[in-house]
């Protein structure tokens, strides 16, 4: 049996390297870009031609942005919709990669601990600079919320550091893990659909729709999940607590 | 016991992360549907905490998979 975690494997397609950093051209990277050009058109054009009684594609993207802003409202407070670029670029730039990723024949950017990574990282330093930048020193405040014991500080203030600087962690380790886990199972199922031939074989040819159309779902649902708890984050930045 | 069998013994009790999770998703949706099913009205802001709380629980069977990521890594 083929090894399921071959197609997860990045190939260089323009190799460029600055000192000792490789910066080279995936498959990953490419995917990124298309992702954000899908994103763009899908986007971009419906917004540069608004109209008051929107058609389609228009009322498409409202209610997405629409549920975004609410979002942001309700876990932020007034100040929710000043967030609502980067939690909107956040939320279609994993959505787009996600979904990219479902079209058999092309590769997950979001399967790569870098991309969530990087992303995850970005959406840590944004809450903890808005933290400080709206209380200033007295953000550091959270690690020892008010009301907790004296006694009890010098044991909560290591606890909160670690759950604080487990956040980007777990933000990344979810989005990597879940795309690759969906991958990894569509990825043996198929390959038990070939070793198993046409007699037995779609037995688990059937089951890999059933996966794909989970998939789906869960392409929706991670990029739902990361816009919301880095509201979350932000919103705890800002009301501390 | 070679090296590499306790490798694959290892990556595969990692798995049994899975189980917990299984349980966790488990209790938030049936109490999800529960609390519904009594107040049908909260269900728009219940979902928001069901998804918080569903991401929540899922990350630590997550977590035992990068741990089976890991050891095959390292075998």
């Amino acid at each position: 049996m083929e090894n399921p975690l071959h197609h997860f494997e990045l190939h260089t397609l323009v190799p460029i390297r600055i000192g000792g950093l490789d910066l080279s051209i995936t498959q990953g990277v490419v995917m990124m870009w298309l992702a954000v050009a899908a994103a763009f058109a899908v986007l971009f054009f419906p917004a540069a031609r608004l109209k008051l009684v929107p058609g389609r594609r228009q009322s498409l993207v409202e209610m997405a942005v629409v549920f975004l802003r609410d979002m942001s409202v309700e876990l932020i407070g007034k100040k929710g919709p000043v967030f609502l670029p980067l939690l909107a670029a956040l939320f279609f730039f994993v959505l787009f990669c996600n979904l990219l990723g479902l079209i058999p024949g092309t590769f997950t950017a979001t399967s790569q601990i870098f991309v969530t990574g990087a992303l995850a990282v970005t959406a840590y330093f944004v809450s903890v600079g808005v933290g400080l930048k709206y209380h200033g020193l007295h953000y550091f405040k959270i690690f020892a919320p008010t009301g907790t014991p004296s006694w009890l500080v010098p044991l909560m203030v290591p606890i909160e550091v670690i759950s604080h600087l487990a956040r980007p962690l777990s933000l990344a380790l979810r989005l990597f893990a879940n795309m690759t886990a969906g991958h990894t199972i569509l990825a043996v199922l198929f390959s038990l659909t070939v070793s198993l031939g046409i007699a037995l074989g779609w037995l688990p040819f059937g089951f890999t729709v059933a996966i794909y159309l989970l998939e789906f779902a869960v392409a929706f649902i991670q990029a739902y999940i990361f816009t919301i708890l880095t509201t979350v984050y932000i919103g705890d930045a800002v009301h501390l607590h | 016991m070679e090296a590499g069998a306790a490798a694959f013994i290892g990556m595969g009790l990692a798995a049994l992360g899975f189980a917990g999770a299984g349980i966790g998703i488990g209790l938030i949706f049936s109490k999800m549907i529960e609390s519904v099913a009594r107040q049908p009205a909260a269900e728009g802001k219940l979902g928001k905490y069901v998804w918080i709380g569903f991401a929540l629980v899922e990350t630590t069977a997550l977590y035992g998979l990068v741990v089976a990521f890991i050891i095959m890594g390292s075998r």
